[in-house]
C-alpha cells in the first residue's frame, strides 16, 4: 500500500496516453456490462408463469394447434395437480398493428388461484372484474401507454378470432380495474397484460369453440414437477391431440432459443472487442514500460528486489484496468434504463455485471506480464549505461 | 506545396515498418470494429434478403381480411370460389385459374444444433403449386403425391432442423409423413418450410378452410383492378397483397432490430478504436519528433507535416478496415442461421456480406482514421522547431 504514490504517479506520467488507454478500456467495460446482461438475462427467463411449480401443456406437435377443453378434467384429477387453468392465444392489438396487445381470456377463479401472490388487484376492482361480463383488468403500464382510464370502454382488434354475432375481428371491453406485478421483476414481462373473461370469449367466438390454445398447471410439490409433467402427457398418449407438458421456465428458454444462438453472438462480439483491447492496451504498458528503463534500473540500484520491480508494473496495470473496469460498468449500470425500454419483457439485473471485475483483473494479468517480466529482469549496469 | 506533401508522406510512410508496434494498434483496433459491424448487418442484409426475394410482383396473396399474417387467416371454400372467378388471374391451358390454397400451420421440429423444439411451417399447398411457383425445383427426391401422407423439405430447413432428408419419416398428429423429396425456391422464404398436399394438411389439423389463397396474373398491372374487385365484393372480407409486400412487410421489425444493435455496438467500439489510434498516433509524432522538426527547419511548411500525419493514419485505418472486412467476409458470409421471422415460424437465412456492407465498413475506418489523426497531426504541426530540436 505504501506504494500507492509510486504507482500513481509513473501511471500519469504521460498524462495523454494513459488518459487514452483508459478510455479505451472503459468503453470495453461498457460494452461488457451491457452485453452480459443482456445475454444473461436472456439465458435466466423470469417472469410471466414463472416459479418452479408451473407446468405449461402445449399441444405436442405445434404450438398453433389447440387442445380439447374437456382435457381439463382429466389434468386436474392428475395426482400431484393443485390447479389447472385454460387459455387461448387472442392476438390482439390496439388500433394500429405496432400496438400489440398482450390480450388474454382467462378463467378468473381457476387463474388467480394458480398465480396467486403474482398480482397487485384491489377487492373492489376484482369484484367489479367478476361482476362485469366485457370487463378487463389492464396492467398500469398498459393504461399508461395508451392513456386509458378505469371506465373507459376499449376496442382491441384480434388478428385471428371474429365474433358469432356480426363476423367482425373487433371486440370492445370495458376496463373495470388495472393490476401491477406484486414482484418488481416481474413488471417488465406483463407490462402489455390485459386479462378479460375466458366465458365472453368462449360464447363470442365464431369458430374454436370447446377448445383452448394451452394449459397452464400448478404442481403441489415443485420438486415433484417434472414426473407431474409426465404423468400428465401419458393421459394424452396416442390420442388425436397428444400434449407435451414442460416446466414454465423451459418453455420460455424453447422459446428464446427460436431466435437465434443470442449468447454465441454476444460472446463473438466481445472476443473481438477484448482481444482489440488486449492488443491495445498491452501496447501501450511495453512503450510505458521501455520509456522508463533508465527509472527502473534506479530502482533497482535503491535495492529494490527484481520480485518487487514485477510487481510494481503489475500493480500499475491492475489500477489502470481496474479503476477503467469500474468506471466502464458504473456507466452500462447507468445504461440499463435505456436498454430496458428496448427491450421490453426482458429484466435486467445488475449483478449480472459482477464478472466484469474477474475479467478486468485476468486482463490486467496479462497486459501487465510481458512488460513487467521485462522490468525484473532489467540488468542494471545495462540499463543506466542505455544498452538494453 | 504538394510536392513537399509527398516527400513529407513518402518519408513516413518509408519509416512506418520501424514503428510497426504502434502502428498495429491502429490496424487491429480499426479490423475489429470493422468485423463487428460488417458481420452483425451481414446477419440483417442475409434475413432481408431472402424475404424480399420471396414472392414476384406479378403474384397475389389474398387473406381474411385484418389477419395481418397466413397463420391467423381462414378463408372458406366459398370465398375460395369467388376469388377463383375474379377478372385478372392468369389462366392454363384449360381455362382454369392458377390458383393455389394454401394451409398454413406450424409443427415442432428440433433444432440441430440446440435440440429444442422450433416452429417450422407446414403449408399445405394446391395441385397448380408447380404452375404457380414455378420457381420450385426438386434438388433430390421426387415430388409428394396428393392424399397420402408425403412432404417436401425446402433445403433450408433440412439443413437447420433433424430429420427431414429424404425417405425420413415424421411423426405428426397421430400419423407418419414420409419426406419424399428436397427443393429450392430461389433462396426465398419457402426454403425454411415443409410442403404438402392441403387437403391432406387440412384433415391432419381438422380443419376445413384455407389459411390464404395465393394466385398469379395475367400481368402485374393488372393487381390494382384485381385488389378492387376483391375487396369490393360484398361476399368477401379479404386483404390482397402483392407478395413481396407481405415479405418485405415480416423482415422490417428484425431488421429495424439488427441494424440498431449493429450500428450501436460498432459505435461504442469505434470510439474505443479511436483512443487507440490517437495514442498510437501520438506516439508515433513524438517518435518522428526530430524528424519533423529537421523537416520545418530546412523549410517544410505546417500543411504538408499536417497532411502527412493524417495520410498515415488514413493508411492504417484503410488497412484495418480491409482486415475487417475480409475477416467478416471470410467466417461469416454465407454461414446459415435461422430466427424466428415475423410469422411466428422459423426463417432460415445465409448471412450475406453484400459489396455494400464492405464500403460501409471502410468508411467507418476512415472516419475513425481521420479523427484519430488529426488532434496529432495538429500537434506535429504546431511543435515548436528549435525546442524540438534541442530536446535531441
Amino acid at each position: 500500500m505504501k506504494y500507492l504514490p509510486l504507482i500513481w504517479a509513473t501511471l500519469w506520467r504521460k498524462k495523454t496516453r494513459t488518459i487514452f488507454t483508459l478510455l479505451s478500456i472503459v468503453i470495453a467495460f461498457l460494452l461488457f456490462g451491457v452485453l452480459e446482461t443482456v445475454d444473461y438475462a436472456f439465458s435466466h427467463p423470469s417472469g410471466g408463469v414463472s416459479g418452479a411449480d408451473k407446468l405449461i401443456t402445449i399441444n405436442k406437435y405445434s404450438i398453433t394447434l389447440a387442445l380439447p377443453f374437456s382435457d381439463t378434467q382429466q389434468i386436474r384429477s392428475v395426482p400431484g395437480v393443485a390447479e389447472v387453468t385454460w387459455i387461448t392465444w387472442f392476438g390482439g392489438y390496439y388500433q394500429e398493428p405496432k400496438n400489440f396487445v398482450f390480450a388474454l381470456p382467462i378463467d378468473t377463479d381457476t387463474y388467480f388461484n394458480l398465480h396467486k401472490d403474482e398480482f397487485i388487484v384491489s377487492d373492489a376492482e376484482m369484484q367489479a372484474f367478476r361482476n362485469t361480463r366485457t370487463g378487463a383488468l389492464v396492467n398500469v403500464a398498459l393504461m399508461k401507454t395508451f392513456g386509458w382510464k378505469v371506465g373507459d370502454k376499449v376496442p382491441l382488434h384480434s388478428t385471428i378470432w371474429t365474433q358469432k354475432s356480426n363476423g367482425s375481428l373487433e371486440w370492445s371491453f370495458d376496463i373495470v380495474g388495472t393490476f401491477d406485478a406484486k414482484d418488481p421483476t416481474q413488471a417488465s414481462q406483463q407490462a402489455s397484460s390485459l386479462l378479460f373473461h375466458y366465458e365472453m370469449f368462449e360464447e363470442g367466438r365464431s369458430f374454436g369453440k370447446g377448445s383452448v390454445g394451452w394449459f397452464e398447471d400448478r404442481v403441489s410439490d415443485p420438486s415433484q414437477s417434472l414426473e407431474v409433467a409426465q404423468r400428465i402427457d401419458a393421459l394424452f398418449a396416442n390420442s388425436s391431440n397428444e400434449t407435451k407438458t414442460q416446466p414454465a421456465k423451459d418453455f420460455t428458454m424453447a422459446f428464446i432459443k427460436q431466435l437465434g444462438d443470442i449468447g454465441f453472438i454476444l460472446r463473438a462480439i466481445l472476443g473481438a472487442v477484448f482481444f482489440t483491447l488486449l492488443f491495445l492496451t498491452g501496447n501501450t504498458m511495453m512503450q510505458s514500460v521501455r520509456e522508463r528503463i533508465p527509472e527502473l534500473a534506479v530502482l533497482k540500484t535503491l535495492g529494490f528486489s527484481d520480485g518487487k520491480v514485477l510487481l510494481l508494473v503489475i500493480a500499475e496495470s491492475l489500477l489502470l484496468c481496474v479503476t477503467a473496469a469500474v468506471i466502464g460498468l458504473a456507466l452500462s449500470y447507468g445504461a440499463l434504463p435505456i436498454i430496458k425500454r428496448g427491450l421490453q419483457g426482458v429484466e435486467l439485473l445488475p449483478s449480472a455485471l459482477l464478472p466484469g471485475f474477474a475479467v478486468a483483473v485476468i486482463l490486467a494479468l496479462i497486459v501487465g506480464a510481458p512488460p513487467a517480466l521485462r522490468a525484473m529482469r532489467l540488468n542494471i549496469v545495462d540499463a543506466l549505461a542505455d544498452k538494453h | 506545396m504538394f510536392k513537399q506533401f509527398f516527400a513529407v508522406s513518402l518519408m513516413s510512410l518509408q519509416t512506418l515498418p520501424q514503428r510497426i508496434g504502434a502502428s498495429s494498434v491502429i490496424v487491429v483496433g480499426i479490423a475489429g470494429v470493422v468485423a463487428v459491424l460488417v458481420s452483425v448487418l451481414a446477419l440483417g442484409a442475409g434475413f432481408r434478403h431472402t424475404l424480399a426475394d420471396s414472392g414476384r410482383a406479378d403474384r397475389v396473396i389474398i387473406l381474411r381480411g385484418g389477419s395481418d399474417a397466413e397463420l391467423n387467416s381462414n378463408l372458406t371454400r366459398t370465398d375460395v370460389d369467388t376469388i377463383d372467378s375474379a377478372a385478372g388471374l392468369a389462366k392454363d391451358a384449360a381455362g382454369k385459374a392458377l390458383l393455389s390454397t394454401e394451409l398454413v400451420t406450424v409443427v415442432n421440429i428440433p433444432k440441430i444444433d440446440t435440440g429444442t423444439d422450433a416452429n417450422v411451417t407446414l403449408r399445405g399447398v394446391g395441385l397448380k403449386l408447380s404452375e404457380v411457383r414455378p420457381e420450385l425445383k426438386i434438388v433430390s427426391g421426387r415430388m409428394f403425391r396428393p392424399a397420402v401422407r408425403e412432404l417436401i423439405a425446402g433445403v433450408g430447413a433440412a439443413r437447420q432442423f433433424r430429420g427431414l432428408n429424404v425417405g425420413s419419416v415424421l411423426h405428426l398428429r397421430n400419423a407418419d409423413w414420409t419426406v419424399t423429396g428436397t427443393f429450392t425456391s430461389n433462396g426465398d422464404v419457402h426454403e425454411s418450410e415443409l410442403l404438402a398436399d392441403v387437403d391432406t394438411v387440412g384433415s391432419s389439423i381438422e380443419r376445413t378452410g384455407y389459411s390464404s389463397a395465393v394466385a398469379l396474373l395475367t400481368d402485374p398491372g393488372e393487381f390494382t383492378a384485381f385488389k378492387d374487385a376483391l375487396t369490393t365484393d360484398p361476399r368477401l372480407k379479404v386483404d390482397v397483397q402483392r407478395e413481396p409486400e407481405y415479405y418485405a412487410a415480416q423482415s422490417k421489425q428484425l431488421t429495424k432490430v439488427i441494424n440498431i444493435v449493429g450500428n450501436t455496438v460498432a459505435v461504442i467500439m469505434a470510439i474505443g478504436a479511436m483512443f487507440g489510434a490517437l495514442n498510437s498516433m501520438f506516439s508515433a509524432v513524438a517518435a518522428r519528433g526530430m524528424e519533423i522538426a529537421t523537416l520545418r527547419a530546412i523549410g517544410f511548411g505546417a500543411w504538408p507535416v499536417l497532411l502527412s500525419v493524417v495520410l498515415e493514419a488514413l493508411v492504417l485505418s484503410l488497412l484495418g478496415g480491409l482486415i475487417g472486412a475480409s475477416l467478416a467476409w471470410v467466417f461469416f458470409n454465407g454461414h446459415s442461421v435461422s430466427t424466428l421471422g415475423g410469422a411466428f415460424a422459423q426463417v432460415v437465412f445465409q448471412l450475406t456480406v453484400t459489396r455494400q456492407l464492405i464500403v460501409t465498413g471502410i468508411i467507418w475506418a476512415c472516419v475513425i482514421g481521420l479523427f484519430g489523426g488529426l488532434f496529432p497531426a495538429v500537434r506535429a504541426a504546431r511543435l515548436p522547431v528549435a525546442e524540438a530540436l534541442r530536446i535531441a
